[in-house]
């Protein structure tokens, strides 16, 4: 019950901070716009390469650069973390009789929906460029989990080396490293089939491909259910696994302070 | 500015709470070492009576903090023990986190949200709800002339304004011990008077436990009943102010060489002069304690000169805490908190 009620009062505080800076969710949106529109027109024909598979390169990339975009905004959430600690903000709540649990649910509450609000309007920007999803309100209900359910982990795990590393630079570096690779080693940008074997071995360990992948399927004519349901049912776990773990690197903290 | 009907409510709440028969807080052979073989503290150990303001005195480095940090649960110890409020710190933190507050060196305002968004975030973390909550709030803004400023965001305060904030956060919830780690810091003296008035209100008047950590000498005098010297992660003295200063007994000379090369050489005269006491040498400051330092100073001069050792000048004054702390930790105050590490 306390922990329920401090969540709420955590996630509250978060997002009034983050409505006081509209322009933010706007600045979260510049690159994805920038993804959409100049790969939308740079790989155009590569919808032709035999065994591609999408009829159109706008409606393969939208789920793509959704996933992405949550993820990148996922990967900083530890930098909120660096803020409190270099306030003073998270030891004042270390000694006061807060769930340890809503320090981090508040932020991971958040950051599930500034990754809704991405979604929608990263969807709706590619129907604008002309992306077609037949699996309708539904895939997209679906996509919109994926994107939650890799945003938490990730924001999770961005937290808990916060804490750890406590320092701004460790976790810009540790983020650039991590992000990236774990873009490009799925199939954000390229079909599956068409990624050379060894990426698509890596690819198969990755989170990002897991959600990429459900979220595409489940915007096609012809949604997999079982691929769906199994890559959703690993991203549920790896939420628990990481949540644990953020929760877990308070301990570390404290002892090092 | 004070509502009188709620200072009687919290003063009726705080007696009943407080366990007047043990101290508020007890510390047992605290250790604690950081990484890199840093020891923070070595064996440190102090009590405080409920209802006092504590001082812990010492330079940079000394282990204030950490001592705070200990008490109020953010820090374990490596061993030792301490009790707070009745509770032990390390098996019943989670209600000592109930009965104090702690206002931290560092800041601990949220600068993004208003003033009034981070006291009522805060006493919502305490379980105070509705009007009770809203209530509280109102009374703790006005109390620190907060009250037209309390919908801007604190990015835009000053520091001074800040320092209060935290202070009022500390004490939303009506704690019966409050850690205040150096709550003057940083502060304009107008802004360090006024904070000083509140602290000494907070004691007197709500009955409230204080421990206040502090570097400086005057600050320690002024408000701590009592106090403890701390130097290397250890009480090197314990008492009030007056008591500490008394124990040295007559007149301290401070005597500053215009050449550090004759210190030795000063040393050495000087300290073959029965009129001198507790001779001690700090880099090129020779401190020493006389019972008349008026007849004495111009013997030591005089010693000095036939050694052709020049003297840039010279102080005679009434003991004070700078004389209490080079006493025990054998290095003036001034010279330790420069030199210390953060
Ligand atoms: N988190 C930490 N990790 C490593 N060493 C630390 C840490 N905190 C403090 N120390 C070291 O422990 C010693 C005591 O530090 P502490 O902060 O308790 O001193 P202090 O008396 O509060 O000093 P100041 O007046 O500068 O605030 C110092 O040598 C400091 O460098
Ligand atoms: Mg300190």
């Amino acid at each position: 019950m306390r922990t329920l009620a401090h969540s709420f009062y955590m996630t509250l505080r978060h997002f009034r901070n983050l409505m006081r800076q509209p322009l933010y969710i706007a600045f979260t949106l510049v690159q994805p716009i920038i993804w959409l529109v100049l790969f939308g027109q740079l790989f155009k024909k590569v919808v032709l390469l035999p065994g591609f598979g999408a009829s159109a390169y706008v409606d393969f990339l939208t789920p793509g650069v959704v996933i992405m975009t949550v993820l990148f905004g996922a990967g900083w959430s530890g930098m909120g973390i660096i803020r409190d600690l270099d306030l003073g903000v998270m030891d004042r709540f270390l000694v006061s009789p807060v769930s340890r649990v809503a320090l981090i649910a508040g932020r991971l509450i958040q950051l599930a929906l500034i990754a809704v609000i991405q979604s929608v309007l990263i969807v709706a920007l590619g129907m604008i460029l002309g992306a077609r999803f037949p699996g309708g309100a539904r895939g997209v209900g679906l996509l919109i989990l994926c994107a939650v359910l890799l945003a938490v982990p990730i924001g999770a795990l961005s937290s808990a080396m916060a804490l750890v590393a406590r320092k701004e630079e460790t976790v810009i570096a540790a983020s650039n490293f991590i992000l990236l690779p774990l873009t490009f080693l799925s199939s954000v940008f390229m079909a599956q089939n068409l990624m050379p074997g060894w990426i698509q071995a890596v690819a198969r360990f990755n989170p990002v491909e897991w959600a990429v992948v459900a979220g595409r399927s489940a915007l096609s004519a012809h949604m997999n259910w079982p691929l769906v349901a199994t890559r959703i049912g690993l991203l549920v776990a790896l939420t628990i696994i990481t949540a644990g773990l953020a929760t877990r690197a308070f301990r570390i903290y404290q002892r090092s302070v | 500015m004070i509502l009188v009907e709620t200072l009687n409510s919290v003063r009726h709440q705080s007696s009943s709470s407080s366990q007047p028969e043990l101290p508020a807080i007890e510390a047992r052979n605290l250790v604690k070492t950081y990484r890199g073989d840093v020891r923070a503290l070595d064996r440190l150990s102090f009590r405080v009576e409920a209802g006092a303001i504590f001082g812990l005195l010492g330079p940079n480095g000394a282990g204030k903090s950490t001592t705070v940090k200990i008490l109020t649960t953010l820090s374990r110890p490596d061993s030792g023990e301490a009790r707070v409020a009745g509770l032990d710190v390390l098996r019943d933190a989670e209600r000592v986190r109930h009965a104090i507050g702690c206002i931290g060196q560092k800041s601990g305002v949220d600068s993004e949200a208003t003033g009034r968004e981070n006291l009522t975030l805060q006493g919502r973390v305490y379980g105070l709800r509705g009007t009770e909550l809203k209530r509280r709030v109102a009374e703790l803004l006005e109390r620190f002339g907060l009250d037209q400023a309390a919908d801007r965001v604190t990015r835009t305060y000053s520091g001074g304004m800040q320092r209060r904030l935290d202070v009022a956060m500390g004490l939303v919830h009506h704690p019966s011990v409050l850690f205040m780690d150096e709550p003057t810091t940083g502060l304009d003296p107008e802004a360090r008077a006024d904070m000083w008035k509140e602290i000494a209100r907070l004691a007197r008047e709500e009955g409230i436990t204080i421990l206040l950590t502090t570097h400086y000498l005057e600050e320690a005098d002024r408000l701590a009943q009592r106090l403890a010297i701390v130097d290397r992660g250890r009480v090197v003295a314990e008492g009030s102010p007056e008591e500490l200063k008394s124990e040295l007994r007559g007149d301290t000379i401070h005597m500053e060489l215009a050449q550090a090369e004759d210190a030795s050489k000063a040393h050495s005269v000087l300290s073959r002069l029965e009129e001198l006491r507790e001779l001690v040498i700090d880099t090129r400051t020779l401190y020493a304690r006389a019972d008349r330092g008026a007849t004495t100073v111009p013997i030591a001069l005089a010693t000095l000169e036939s050694a052709g050792v020049k003297v840039a000048s010279v102080t005679v004054a009434r003991p004070s805490l700078d004389d209490v702390y080079l006493r025990y930790a054998g290095r003036s105050f001034r010279e330790a908190d420069q030199g210390g590490s953060r």
